[in-house]
């Protein structure tokens, strides 16, 4: 968070950094940079966990509203008696998960059992640290920041694999070896997508990114990556593999309870549990704010005359937009089968990301063409993206018609 | 010598040295997991950001994998994860090979010149490397892609089983 001494924002777009320097003024020069990083932080965690508790509200009512139930809209709010649309469910969960028994199975490795909450967790709140909120609100200005997200994500996996392992529990370790499967085959194309929008960008670091897409196209259409043919196929392939990555529906068969009676998380109750539930919501946050910091603007306006709103106000709604989605794709799609779920991965999209690699090469190549070029550069850039994803798909599901169930 | 690095040294040779004394493998691995994230801390505090999250991301995301996998899949059952104590015998064995492989890094370190020069070396972006990485040692680069692609390929073929299709098998 560095704002510059001349600052030509608007008030409500320097709010946030001014209530900051507001509160650590008063500090000694050597102190102040510590009391900003721990307000930067406190600030983050009480953002998001306030957005972890109404996020399991808004998912089971959305998840209502699909299925055609109200949700849930018993619990009232706490002295007030009100029952507003069951607004103060997640204060009942809260409570319900803390004074619940916490049981550790006897044979359970107990050090790795407690550890392996705490460090996942830890974990997931770390990615949070390189996301651009908005203009001024970047709390760790990095230099390798996409690194340094995937780094701390991929420590996730070492926590999944401690869980399971620490359980004594077959359906525990059966899961995590399965959960660990599938987070490591959808890392790759993941990382593969992101790496054509560090290409284009030409920088790892994510304020730097944001700042690329900012341009307008004949004034009024935003340059964000999505807006390519490279960054269009590249976000849905990030999307997918981002779904996977935080075990969410359709992908979310490590905890599916038919099959493994919840997997990893069989042999955590009371607030453990509650902790792995935040971890998977914090998760699916981060992935959804990197998201929107590579493909969709970041913090930038859709349009230019609307950039009198603040831009923690566009990053804000875009993450829940995309949250949304994450939810409504929850609500839609059934879960798939392990072996489909590894073929989609390695047979589908490492192909198309890698060929989506390519795309954006020729793109960032083909940047000065103009005139009627630019047109046969969308055109070639289009082939490029949609050819393979057809020839692909078509030799895939090849033989796999429709089905007929006769005795269903 | 500040007070950090010795904090990270410290942490880093203290969960080896636990690692290699503890009898449960499992524990071992995941101690020795604790020791590559200090020597990814110690990049960090020298101010080689990019090294660090590299180290990060291949060894505590990557390479533990890889070690606990074998482990599991090693091992026919879980209550065998722990290791008896080895012999007397062959504790005269492993202090030649221990102090051989210290004497070689020992040696390494103190015949290379290291210049203590007090001017701070200039700070190195992320983009130089890269540059560095395609530019000059490129091929160096690309042999070793390719050397890690053979034996990823190697290690596919040794332990893919080919199995004729199930024409029943679901798709």
């Amino acid at each position: 968070m560095s704002a510059p001494a001349a600052n030509p924002l608007p008030l409500l777009e320097r709010l946030p950094v001014a209530l900051r320097d507001a509160c650590t003024n008063w500090l000694p020069e050597s102190w102040r940079w510590l009391a900003n990083s721990l307000l930067s932080i406190v600030a983050v965690f009480v953002v998001f966990a306030t957005l972890f508790a109404l996020l399991t509200l808004a998912e089971r009512k959305i998840l209502g509203r699909v299925q055609n139930r109200p949700g849930p809209n018993r619990a009232p709010l706490p002295f007030l008696g009100l029952r507003t649309y069951g607004l103060a469910q997640p204060l009942a969960d809260g409570i319900k998960m803390l004074t619940k028994e916490d049981i550790v199975p006897r044979g359970a490795d107990r050090v790795l059992h407690f550890l392996a909450p705490v460090a996942l967790l830890a974990f997931s709140i770390m990615t949070f640290a390189v996301i651009p909120y908005g203009r001024t609100l970047l709390p760790v200005e990095l230099d390798a920041a996409v690194l340094y997200f995937f780094a701390a994500g991929a420590a996730t996996e070492l926590a999944i694999f401690m869980a399971g392992w620490a359980s004594r529990n077959k359906y525990s370790l059966l899961a995590a070896m399965r959960a660990l499967a599938q987070l490591i085959s959808y890392e790759l194309p993941l990382l593969l997508s992101v790496v054509a929008v560090v290409l284009e960008a030409g920088s790892l670091s994510t304020s730097v990114i944001v700042e690329k897409q900012g341009a307008w196209l004949f004034g009024i259409l935003p340059q964000w990556h999505v807006f390519t043919p490279w960054g269009f196929a590249g976000f849905l392939i990030f999307f997918v593999a981002a779904l996977a990555e935080s075990n969410r529906s359709p992908f979310d068969l490590p905890e599916a309870e038919s099959e493994l009676i919840a997997g990893h998380l069989t042999e955590y109750s009371g607030f453990k549990y509650a902790l792995f539930f935040m971890a998977e919501y914090f998760g699916m946050c981060a992935l959804s704010g990197m998201g929107v910091t590579l493909f969709l603007g970041g913090w930038q306006a859709p349009f230019p005359a609307l950039g009198f709103i603040p831009s923690y106000c566009w990053f804000a709604a875009k993450l829940l937009a995309l949250l949304f989605v994450f939810m409504w794709i929850r609500a839609t799609f059934p879960r798939l089968r392990i072996d489909q779920l590894t073929r989609l991965a390695w047979k589908f999209l490492v192909p198309l990301a890698l060929v989506n690699l390519f795309t954006a090469a020729f793109w960032v190549l083909s940047a000065g063409w103009a005139g009627p070029l630019a047109f046969a550069r969308w055109v070639v850039a289009g082939a490029l993206v949609i050819g393979p994803f057809l020839a692909l798909g078509r030799r895939l599901s090849a033989g796999l018609g429709p089905r007929s169930y006769r005795y269903a | 010598m500040s007070l950090a690095f010795l904090l990270i040294a410290f942490l880093t040779v203290a969960t080896a040295a636990v690692a290699m004394a503890l009898r449960n493998l499992i524990r071992s691995a995941l101690l020795l997991v604790a020791s590559w994230a200090g020597i990814a801390a110690f990049y960090l505090w020298a101010g080689a950001e990019f090294v660090a999250f590299a180290q990060v991301l291949v060894y505590v995301g990557a390479i533990s994998m890889v070690v606990l996998f074998a482990v599991l899949l090693t091992r026919p059952s879980r209550d065998e994860a722990e290791v008896t104590p080895a012999s007397a015998g062959r504790l005269l064995p492993a202090l030649i090979t221990g102090g051989a492989v210290l004497g070689v890094l020992v040696g390494a370190i103190v015949g290379s010149p290291l210049r203590t020069t007090a001017k701070p070396p200039p700070p190195v972006t992320v983009r130089e490397i890269g540059l560095q990485l395609m530019g000059p040692h490129a091929a160096a680069l690309v042999v070793v892609g390719a050397l890690l692609t053979v034996a990823l390929l190697g290690a596919v073929v040794i332990a893919a089983t080919s199995r004729p299709a199930d024409p029943g098998e679901p798709r």
